[in-house]
């Protein structure tokens, strides 16, 4: 028993601890370099749904999400953008900008009939989205037009399915 | 890189992991910020500078839920600049009823929003007159004020129990 007490006192613990906290600290750093790079630079995002037909598939599409042009307001109407949804924060959409602040835009409250009409000012820090679908969006149509605040990244290129690598295309 | 700069090298290093780790910090769990302003006085001491003002210490742990109570002290983006942060008290959740203090108008907090006001509400610029905000507007929750020292403590949660309801 003595004898394996004296080989554990004799084990280079100093040196084991510290090899063990560059090690953490070398884990932490990566996970820290992600987040960083995650919520301030550029992310990927798997939109899903109706709303964006045909600019996005109904799912299977991964698409980057470009952060910095969101927070710098590098934002026009026509681009696609994510957004945390006014109805439910935890939920993200994606929409196509139709109009930054102060813009007047004319929309169709029932998509099917024409004569329906209606247009809004965009107010001051707002933007007004809606879904290139419009059939089938939950959007400013219905919620009104949304916080620039709520922006969370310009959506512009998508890397999967390769067949369509490229720019959304930034019709309106 | 000459061999007379090569100490600076660690240097810059440690800076950079230290920048990440704290940028990590702030962003996921726990961030400090200086307040300015008269809106939530008494609970802040009003100052017109940030260099005068308290200094607060908010969680962002209720980001991953989005569960508020009423009385919580928060902070969002102002709905009509996203740069500016505000801090103000949060005294409706979704689909409960306000009476606005101006008029005895009732009216009934769409989902995903909420209603804040300063506590100070001569002096404030809130929801009574940019209306129910998103939720998705706020950035954290104000937990503790960390100076001056005289005020260090945990925040108290209260609201106007009279002009809200339920239901």
């Amino acid at each position: 028993m003595s004898g394996f007490a004296r080989r554990l006192a004799g084990l280079p613990w100093r040196q084991i601890a510290g090899e063990a906290f560059d090690r953490t600290l070398l884990a932490a750093q990566a996970f820290c370099a992600v987040h960083v790079v995650h919520t301030h630079v550029f992310s990927l995002a798997y939109p899903q749904g109706p709303s964006m037909l045909p600019a996005l598939n109904l799912m299977g599409d991964v698409a980057v999400i470009d952060r910095l042009s969101a927070r710098y307001r590098w934002v026009a109407p026509g681009d696609v953008v994510l957004l945390t949804s006014p109805e439910d924060p935890r939920k993200k959409i994606a929409k196509r900008v139709l109009g930054m602040e102060g813009d007047a835009v004319t929309y169709l409250v029932d998509p099917e009939n024409i004569d329906t009409s209606k247009t809004v000012v965009v107010p001051q820090g707002h933007i007004w989205v809606q879904g290139d679908n419009t059939f089938a969006s939950t959007d400013s149509r219905t919620f009104g037009p949304v916080p620039y605040g709520l922006v969370e990244g310009k959506m512009s290129y998508r890397i999967w399915p390769l067949k369509k690598f490229g720019l959304i295309d930034p019709k309106m | 890189m000459g061999r007379s700069h090569s100490h600076l090298w660690p240097l810059a290093k440690g800076s950079v992991a230290g920048a990440l780790i704290g940028f990590t910090i702030s962003d996921r769990y726990l961030t400090v910020v200086p307040t300015k302003g008269e809106s939530m006085h008494p609970t802040f001491t009003a100052s017109d500078s940030a260099l005068r003002g308290d200094v607060v210490l908010a969680e962002r742990g209720c980001l991953q839920t989005y569960k508020f109570s009423r009385g919580d002290v928060v902070l969002f983006k102002c709905p009509r600049n996203h740069t500016e942060l505000f801090v103000k008290r949060l005294i409706a959740l979704p689909g409960e009823w306000i009476r606005l203090p101006a008029s005895s108008e009732i009216i009934k907090i769409p989902e995903g929003h909420c209603w804040v006001e300063g506590d100070n509400a001569a002096r404030s610029w809130d929801s009574r007159s940019f209306g129910p905000i998103p939720l998705g507007l706020i950035t954290g929750r104000v937990t503790h004020i960390i100076w001056p020292p005289s005020k260090m403590g945990r925040l108290e949660r209260k609201w106007p129990e009279s002009r809200t309801s339920p239901f």
